[in-house]
């Protein structure tokens, strides 16, 4: 055990150093501390591709291949060359050096991507305060990103992928304007890696009615006791959107202001501020900016308050979003669902109401994607979310395109993911079975275009112990 | 009329239902049987669990009981209900060994020896997620105290029958069980922390301080149970004026331990706890029937199977604190290979309403076949709460507790169309949505009484939105937001 907690130290270039300080508060606190722990830290089963993956040039033949944009192809290929998708079909011409991987039997379905996530951002959420980087101090936090609190090498990531989920968007989470997320490939040695888009979208909860705290669980109860009566409550709400509506139009006006600097010289050029320069982008409905919003009211206010503002909205949440079907259809609003495994939000709502969210969603047109929500530990279930709403009412295909094609667009990212077309990044996961279905195996598994190994902090804490007499 | 009561969710929140008549139910009444009491259902897939899958099978009950499984059935009564179930699969009632639901409380934190409270007192056979469970196919509970204790309190193992009196929730001759735990938890070392409300530590507030509350209890209560036996021998030898021992609630549910009468489940995560446990009960001479959470378990089956005592687990969960980041979801695959009886429990309201997928699971992980990841949610947790007899499988003479279901129930795709406890229906899809637009109509008069008014219209100024009291849906001590398990 010593020997190996010696190498584990000469190995913490690779944590941040916020993880080290609490594997070391673990030994003094715990007095021991058990294997499975350095096994994170331990890489001697890890090769450089389980942490950058090997690149090349492939070609997966004989499989079923489900594009999600078209048809199936029953038995096909796809060529993987310089991190892109080169070919598909049922006949394809294998380019020199190829490597060929037989997938008789088995299917080639797009990476799926998860919209809803602090991944990377938390390693233990409780206990364990010095491994999360969720939430910033202060309400109003446009420039706090994402991008650069993700950890490459949280234990998370691998476990994540070698479940079929490829990327996913890690969203900041506190005050009113939480920051900004990033949109990831689960596979790099960096942040910079990783990136798909490291400013991806802005993070907004959306100002709600609610009793003084705010929050949920048992700490909101307790301040709940206090609750204000509803006016007051409304007021506050009021004043929250007003603060929000001022931030924004003060960044309109920075950015037209360095613009008029910049076309004209003797026009002052404002002070720089990096808060609202941040914000920018956002205003000029060039990002998207996403509205954490569950209840009918707030989904309608937060549409709303994007229409005044001209933003790019998505609906993140979206518990009642059925109910404000016609408005969001109205105003081409997508929503991403994040809580179909939750229970119903009210004690007389039907059983299946989250279950069949999605569903009504599709059946009114309108944009949507189905998610987790948030703890990194529960991505890889992804598809069972989905597999959910397919059991009340939303056809399969839309299922594995609410997972896939649908949250890609949401992004804006539809010309690199979330589906096998010539062109796009390589994100490819083969199967035995059908993706959704929580019996199937991962057999083979590409991240931009690298083929990466089925190996994380699970199967090796597997191996380890699997034969332990 | 108590029967009514309780089935009208609504009345729980809002003080106007007799306004609206209190005629309208806001879920389904669980359906009586047919005068006959038998129902059959036919060409299914039976999942029996433990005599194998039957194509194209029937089966009958009878008086609450499965009177038979086979080909070409025939009911003895013209009037029985029959179900046709083409396509569809029929497998046992969930058994979850691991819940909180419809409990009102939780810990008795004040004491880390609290073996004399019991579950059975703080019951509410009205809560709504009972009704979900049900939805699920899940018919058997196990309700544990939470995890603050050493020693916690006395369970109840329940069947679902969600609209009747609490009574005939008690699931008869289910063994009597007590919640222990250790670890993280009852060191308290992740209790939140509120202006004003800040927790004095409490003893122990280390892994050294559990095993010796552990040690120091059972050695009191052999010296108890040593003073009874004494007084019982001497009145059994006929000495008159003997002066009984003074009666000791605290220890009373701790000698049945030793006694070998009152099944121990026990909270833990760490390897080296779940040891010590073990050696200790072994040394006091005692067994510990379930260990619960176990996480790393995997990483000691062999001392486990050795000691006997089963595994319920979480199929997937991991990392939500630091006991936790050695979870594997392969655990029950390695417990289950060195002969431990393993099962895979909830502990919370809504996994409670998908076990089927969180069993699936562990064919992937660990590569369990399709039946051991069918016993893991049925017999398996069956046996551990010691109600194998009663439910966890279909054979002739258990208890129709079972559910049919639209596809197999390892597949995502599918859901519950009708669960059934005893014989009788408590959940059945159809009636639910037949039953949505009574519901709606009710809501849409609630909301007009004038308490529900907004300011403006008449009423007083209602609070602001506020959820219930939540529901003690998990047993950690920290009530995290998420809200369930662990």
């Amino acid at each position: 055990m010593k020997g190996k907690k010696q190498k584990a130290k000469s190995k913490g270039e690779q944590l941040k150093s916020a993880t080290v300080f609490f594997f070391f508060a673990c030994v003094c606190l715990c007095g021991g501390l058990s294997s499975g722990v350095l096994a994170q830290q331990d890489s001697s089963q890890r090769g450089p591709a389980f942490l950058s993956g090997t690149p090349g040039t492939f070609v997966i033949r004989n499989a079923r291949i489900v594009t999600v944009s078209g048809v199936d192809i029953e038995n096909g290929s796809v060529v993987i060359k310089d991190g892109r998708i080169e070919q598909v079909g049922a006949r394809v011409k294998t380019p020199s050096g190829a490597r060929e991987i037989n997938a008789r039997g088995l299917s080639v379905y797009p990476g799926m991507i998860d919209l809803s996530t602090a991944m990377g951002l938390v390693e233990i959420p409780q206990g364990a305060n010095a491994t999360v980087d969720t939430s910033e101090v202060g309400e109003m936090n446009p420039n706090a990103r994402a991008f650069y609190g993700i950890n490459p090498h949280s234990a998370h990531i691998a476990v994540t992928r070698v479940n079929g989920v490829t990327n996913v968007l890690s969203l900041p989470q506190g005050g009113l304007i939480s920051g900004q997320a990033a949109f990831i490939n689960l596979l790099g040695a960096t942040p910079a890696e990783m990136a798909v888009t490291p400013a991806a979208a802005l993070v907004v909860n959306f100002p709600r009615v609610v009793a003084a705290g705010g929050g949920g669980g048992f700490l909101a109860f307790l301040l709940q006791q206090q609750a204000p009566n509803i006016t007051e409550a409304i007021t506050q709400r009021d004043r929250q959107v007003e603060g929000l509506r001022k931030m924004l139009r003060d960044a309109e006006a920075y950015g037209r202001s360095i613009d008029a600097a910049a076309r004209d010289t003797s026009v002052p050029r404002p002070d720089q501020d990096i808060v609202l320069a941040a914000l920018v982008p956002y205003v000029r409905g060039e990002q998207p900016v996403v509205f954490r919003a569950d209840r009918e009211a707030d989904i309608r206010a937060a549409v709303r308050f994007a229409e005044e503002m001209k933003l790019r909205a998505i609906i993140l949440g979206g518990t009642d979003a059925w109910k404000a079907a016609q408005l969001l259809k109205e105003k081409n609003v997508p929503v991403v669902l994040n809580n179909t495994l939750d229970l119903p939000p009210n004690e007389d709502a039907p059983y299946d109401v989250l279950y069949e969210n999605a569903a009504k969603l599709s059946q009114a047109g309108i944009r949507f994607a189905i998610a987790t929500n948030d703890d990194p530990a529960h991505v890889r279930d992804l598809p069972y979310h989905a597999g959910m709403s397919a059991a009340f009412g939303l056809p399969r295909a839309e299922a594995l395109k609410a997972v896939t094609l649908y949250p890609a667009q949401i992004m804006n990212a539809a010309d690199k993911l979330g589906s096998i077309e010539v062109g796009k990044l390589a994100n490819l996961v083969v199967t035995d079975g059908d993706l959704l279905d929580a019996r199937t195996n991962i057999r083979h598994l590409f991240i931009n275009g690298r083929q990466v190994p089925l190996v994380s902090r699970h199967t090796e804490l597997y191996e380890q112990f699997k034969s332990r007499k | 009329m108590m029967r009514k009561l309780i089935a009208i969710m609504l009345v729980a929140l809002v003080p106007m239902w007799s306004a609206v008549g209190g005629t309208a139910l806001a879920q389904p009444q669980p359906q009586k049987r047919g005068a006959s009491g038998e129902t059959l259902i036919r060409n299914a897939t039976i999942l029996t669990v433990t005599r194998g899958t039957l194509q194209n099978a029937d089966l009958l009950i009878r008086d609450g009981k499965i009177a038979a499984v086979g080909s070409n059935l025939k009911a003895n009564d013209a009037n029985a209900r029959v179900i046709d179930a083409a396509g569809k699969f029929v497998m046992p009632g969930i058994v979850d060994a691991h819940s909180h639901s419809m409990s009102d409380a939780v810990n008795e934190g004040t004491l880390s020896v609290t073996s004399m409270v019991r579950i059975h007192d703080i019951l509410n056979p009205a809560a709504v997620n009972l009704y979900r469970a049900l939805a699920g196919g899940t018919t058997t509970l196990n309700i544990l105290h939470g995890s603050a204790n050493t020693i916690g309190g006395q369970n109840a193992v329940v069947k679902i029958k969600y609209g009747r009196p609490l009574e005939e929730f008690i699931f008869p001759g289910a063994l009597p069980g007590i919640k222990f735990a250790l670890g993280e938890n009852v060191k308290r070392a992740t209790q939140f922390n509120i202006p004003g409300l800040q927790q004095p530590r409490r003893y122990p507030a280390t892994r050294m301080g559990q095993e010796e509350v552990l040690r120091d209890s059972f050695t009191r209560a052999r010296d108890y149970k040593r003073s009874w036996d004494e007084h019982r021998a001497g009145t059994a030898r006929g000495e008159r004026n003997r002066i009984p021992p003074k009666r000791d609630l605290q220890l009373e549910p701790l000698v049945e331990i030793l006694e070998g009468r009152r099944l121990v489940h026990a909270h833990c995560y760490r390897a080296d706890e779940i040891v010590m446990l073990l050696n200790l009960a072994d040394e006091f001479g005692f067994k510990i029937k379930t260990l619960q959470h176990v996480l790393e378990g995997y990483k000691v089956a062999p001392e486990i199977a050795r000691h006997g005592a089963g595994a319920s687990l979480f199929a997937d969960n991991w990392a939500y604190k630091i006991e936790a980041y050695d979870a594997i979801p392969h655990a029950a695959a390695i417990l289950v290979r060195a002969g431990v009886v393993v099962s895979i429990n909830s502990d919370s309201d809504e996994r409670a309403r998908r076990l089927n997928i969180d069993a699936a699971k562990m064919m992937k992980y660990g590569g369990l076949t399709e039946e051991e990841a069918m016993r893991l949610i049925t017999i398996n947790p069956a046996i551990q709460l010691g109600v194998q007899d009663r439910v966890g499988s279909l054979e002739v003479g258990k208890d129709a507790d079972l559910a049919i279901w639209t596809g197999h129930p390892f597949s995502t795709y599918s859901r519950v169309e009708t669960t059934f406890i005893d014989g009788d229906i408590f959940f059945d899809r159809q009636q639910d949505l037949a039953r949505r637009e009574e519901l709606r109509r009710e809501r849409e008069e609630l909301e007009k009484a004038e308490a529900n008014r907004p300011p403006g219209e008449g009423g007083q100024p209602p609070g602001a939105p506020r959820g219930r009291r939540p529901a003690h849906t998990h047993d950690d001590i920290n009530f995290d937001e998420e809200g369930d398990n662990r």
